[in-house]
């Protein structure tokens, strides 16, 4: 584990499409804790077009917020800190403002290269727009002129296993050669290769000059094995590098780290696969980010991650205001208990688009938003289904897979009018199964600390450790095929204290053990009918210690896929009745 | 706290920086005078790029097609013109299949590139060039009234202004229409009706301006060729007072519509113009502004959206109805009525 005994202060900035985050961290107690985070819109937009006022805006507030003085007169960050306690040892940075990054990808067969190829540009803020492969039935020209009417940021190209083919690769890259020499010299993309590493001379005689090149480890090396860890490294430094030159004011973040820049979703996905590899259980580990710029999805297990991001599912981006073209409008309409019609939703989305700063502040405009938000996770999910970490348990199809903890940020999530909100918008849109447990990071520093993992993972450790995420509560979520009122499961829980409480599980049922945060108990499960909560096969049982969240500990026995009633009136009456289940209004 | 800003302005400085995508030719001159329609630069975006295998047309290899070939880089060629050839007993040749340019030759190969899409860039406001952009565009500068909108369908026309919005959330109908509007850009408050937006194409109109419209009709909008530019949102949303004053009394002026995508990036708006004369110096807007007390505000979503009114109490945090907290001003509305919003749900009139 490394760590930096001389670093006692951290100072993190989270650069979103929407709000601008300062963070800062210090040493107390000789533990990392999290002190407080400053916020302000994000100006990468008019008339700002430059971060850096947002950034202040941010220090600023983190200063009243702290009574710590952390830029000095010339607006200038303070580092190292100083001995009359302004200042901060080291600063780190992440990204996920503007436009998604406009990416070609290149492979040779659909299947294998291509896949892998598309897999690494989903990993960060991108939009495909095109694919060219083997496959691909254009001739050399009409790709070329697809490339300079698509004028993208990137062309990642992928292809031929280390020592494989060559030629087919090459042809596949005349296009591209012949489309970057045509385009102007500012507007050439930079090209990052991840194929056939001996032709790495060959791709550099035909496209040096013509494009910024960019050379990482193949992501196909054999046929088989897909090995994305390295490249997908590679791809966010030069996800930042490509911000640099678009955005105005990240140089000089840059400027004031030591470290790189990361995309958010990078560093988000570092704290889930440390967490996977801390926690070391058979279970995988999961996060969600439901920002503004995308949504995030993230699966860890053993050495295996997952990184899937969705700017089509933002909550706070343009694409909102094509929803309706990627989502049936009645999926969403599904989860509002409010009189609402398609037009009224399609002019709710167009609005928000247009304002995607905006908050929803009455309760119906809430039930709304979260009702978008729990599909876009839905969908988000159903993308990312065929490529979890291989190794993992499911119980039942369609389902995710066994993970805990489910660990997840974003201002829908944070801005909930309760914990229960969040825990209802995770139960009904993750639906998760087994046991699990729900952890809310209200103020998104999970990705501050995977930024600030590559040099200090001893902050991450402690930080974790700490009371700085809220533990929503143990979930036990049983997969059964049962009538709606059939007892489902049995359960007894012994407290600290000795005091035994049992109880029986309906399906159908939304339930809550009171279990004071912070405590534990021995909960003992007898499933019945056959249930599967994860024990290794349906009907068994078995006995594990809780831990107590906020909500205590959740039994949700509604059933997977989740049932909806089709009647308005019924569905609002359920989910109330679910929403006081969780000790909600 | 930074705040958005919109601009409802009876007589400001209009400056507005006008560029091509990519470089092109400059059409105007400094200190040239131009009307909205007017192009100001031009640039051919898409050209089309043939590649001739020219060795494969001749049944030569890439090598012996070399001595064939009769045209040279940057060569421009009519349709029918040789590029290589004759070749054998049968003197077979290779024609140029378009009008084109060669741009690259070699390994038996033509790059020829052919005329595509000449995109003309409008200036989008009436006045003049005050600086040219090299290769991309224009400055342009005008006084007049301005106001900004929320959405655009993307065209660009000028004509008289007809203000068939009696009052603010006047409903547009097919029966408030007819031949005399002809060339003209109408003013109405919502519009939810599609076969208005159609007749809009048939009379011809020159734009449509609306307080709301209806969402479902955003895609016919996007088709029209005259400019629809939406002030308030979508939905049954009236015309504000501050607009609606500016407007209804500006029948049968002259004004531009600029209906351009909202581009949060660049900053460009959709937005009206009304060429004013100036008196003396006058100054460009504000764009940028925070919240403060007796500031006027607008409310841009929500149970009061829409609605103007000033900033009379700013707060840390409150609890709103949807169980949110947030940064919030009291506002009081023109009928004296007080709210607490969320910040983020305001934003700064100029």
């Amino acid at each position: 584990m490394t760590s930096n005994p001389n670093v006692e202060s951290l100072l993190v900035v989270d650069v979103g499409s929407v709000s601008t985050r300062a963070i800062l961290f210090e040493v107390v107690d000789e533990q990392y804790r999290f002190l407080g985070a400053g916020v302000s819109p994000t100006t990468a937009v008019a008339p700002y077009r430059n971060i850096s006022e947002g950034v202040r805006m941010a220090l600023d507030n983190l200063q009243t917020i702290t009574s710590r003085s952390l830029i000095d007169a010339r607006q200038q960050l303070i580092i190292p800190a100083q001995p009359d306690g302004s200042g901060v040892d080291r600063f780190a940075a992440t990204i996920s403002a503007g436009e998604p990054m406009k990416v070609v990808v290149v492979g040779l067969l659909e299947d294998v290269s291509l896949e892998s190829a598309v897999r690494l540009a989903q990993s960060t803020y991108t939009r495909v727009l095109q694919t060219i492969s083997l496959n691909d039935r254009r001739k050399t020209d009409a790709r070329m002129n697809m490339l300079l009417r698509a004028r993208p940021d990137l062309i990642l190209v992928a292809g031929g296993t280390d020592g494989g083919a060559s030629q087919s690769v090459m042809a596949l890259l005349e296009s591209v050669g012949l489309a970057c020499y045509l385009m102007p010299e500012d507007q050439r993309p930079d090209v990052l290769f991840v194929g056939n590493q001996s032709l790495t001379d060959e791709v550099k005689s035909l496209l040096e000059g013509h494009a910024t090149l960019h050379f990482a480890a193949n992501i196909r090396p054999t046929l088989e094995g897909e090995q994305l860890d390295a490249s997908r490294t590679a791809f966010a430094h030069l996800y930042a590098q490509l911000r640099m030159k678009q955005i105005p004011g990240v140089e000089e973040l840059k400027a004031w780290s030591s470290d790189s820049i990361y995309p958010t979703a990078f560093a988000f996905s570092r704290v889930i696969r440390f967490l996977s590899k801390v926690l070391n259980t058979k279970k995988g580990v999961m996060g969600l980010d439901v920002g503004g710029s995308a949504t995030t999805l993230v699966t860890a297990h053993k050495d295996e991650l997952s990184l899937h991001v969705y700017p089509q599912y933002g909550l706070g981006g343009a694409s909102l205001a094509t929803l309706l073209e990627r989502v049936a409008p009645n999926d969403i309409l599904r989860w509002v208990t409010t009189e609402l019609t398609q037009e009224q939703l399609r002019e709710y989305l167009i609005t928000k688009s247009i304002y995607p700063f905006s908050l929803p502040d009455t309760s119906e405009e809430m039930v709304i938003e979260q009702a978008i938000a729990r599909v876009m996770v839905q969908s988000a999910l159903k993308l990312a289904a065929a490529e979890f970490p291989g190794g993992l348990s499911y119980l039942g199809d369609g389902n995710i897979p066994l993970v805990e903890p489910i660990l997840a940020t974003g201002g829908i999530l944070a801005n909930s009018p309760s914990p229960a909100h969040s825990a209802l918008l995770l139960l009904d849109s993750l639906q998760p199964v087994g046991v699990t447990t729900l952890i809310l990071d209200q103020n998104h520093i999970a990705p501050a600390l995977g930024a600030a993992a590559t040099f200090n993972q001893l902050l991450a450790v402690q930080v974790m450790d700490s009371n700085s995420f809220l533990n929503l509560g143990t979930v036990i979520a049983p997969v059964v095929k049962a009538k709606f009122g059939w007892p489902i499961l049995r359960a007894k829980m012994t407290y600290e204290n000795g005091q035994e409480t049992n109880f029986e599980v309906k399906q159908g049922s939304l339930e809550v053990l009171p279990l004071p945060y912070g405590q534990t108990a021995r909960l003992q499960l007898h499933p019945l009918h056959q249930a599967d909560v994860g024990m290794g096969l349906p009907g068994r049982g078995g006995g594990f210690t809780v831990k107590g969240g906020v909500l205590g500990v959740v039994i949700d026995g509604r059933g997977r896929p989740l049932a909806l009633p089709k009647d308005l009136g019924q569905r609002q009456e359920l989910y109330r009745k679910w929403l006081a289940s969780l000790g909600g209004q | 706290m930074l705040a958005p800003v919109t601009h409802y302005l009876p007589l400001t400085l209009i400056r507005r920086e006008r560029l091509l995508p990519q470089p092109g030719k400059v059409l105007v001159r400094t200190g040239q005078k131009v009307a909205a329609t007017d192009a100001i630069a031009e640039s051919n975006l898409f050209p089309e790029f043939l590649l001739l295998d020219v060795a494969r047309s001749l049944q030569l290899s890439a090598s012996k097609t070399e001595k064939y070939l009769q045209c040279q880089a940057g060569d421009q060629l009519a349709q029918g013109d040789v590029i290589a050839g004759p070749v054998g007993i049968a003197n077979r040749i290779v024609r140029a299949p378009r009008d084109g340019k060669v741009v690259l030759k070699g390994e038996g190969q033509v790059l020829l590139e052919t005329a595509g899409k000449v995109v003309q860039l409008k200036a989008g406001i009436p006045g003049n060039v005050v600086e040219l952009i090299d290769d991309r565009g224009a400055l342009i500068e005008t006084t007049g009234a301005l106001i900004q909108g929320v959405w655009g369908n993307g065209r660009i026309d000028a004509g008289v202004m007809s203000v068939l919005a009696k009052k603010p959330d006047m409903l547009l109908t097919v029966a408030d229409m007819d031949v005399s509007l002809r060339g003209s850009i109408i003013l109405a408050g919502f519009c939810n009706d599609p076969d208005v937006l159609t007749m809009a194409d048939e009379l011809p109109l020159r734009g449509l301006v609306f307080g709301g419209l209806a969402a479902s009709l955003l895609p016919i909008a996007m088709k029209l060729a005259c400019p629809v530019l939406v002030i308030e949102g979508f939905g049954d949303r009236p015309l504000n007072p501050v607009v609606f004053k500016l407007l209804s009394t500006s029948e049968r002026r002259e004004v531009a519509v600029c209906a351009e995508a909202w581009d949060r990036y660049t900053g460009a708006r959709p937005e009206l113009v009304i060429p004013l004369p100036a008196p003396g110096n006058i100054a460009a807007p504000q764009d940028t502004a925070v919240f403060d007390l007796e500031k006027p505000v607008k409310v841009l979503r929500g149970t009061y959206a829409g609605e103007l009114g000033l900033i009379v109490n700013l707060k840390g945090n409150v609890v709103f109805p949807s169980g949110l907290r947030s940064r919030a001003a009291e506002v009081r509305f023109e009928n004296g009525k007080t709210q607490f919003l969320p910040l983020a749900n305001l934003e700064i009139i100029i």
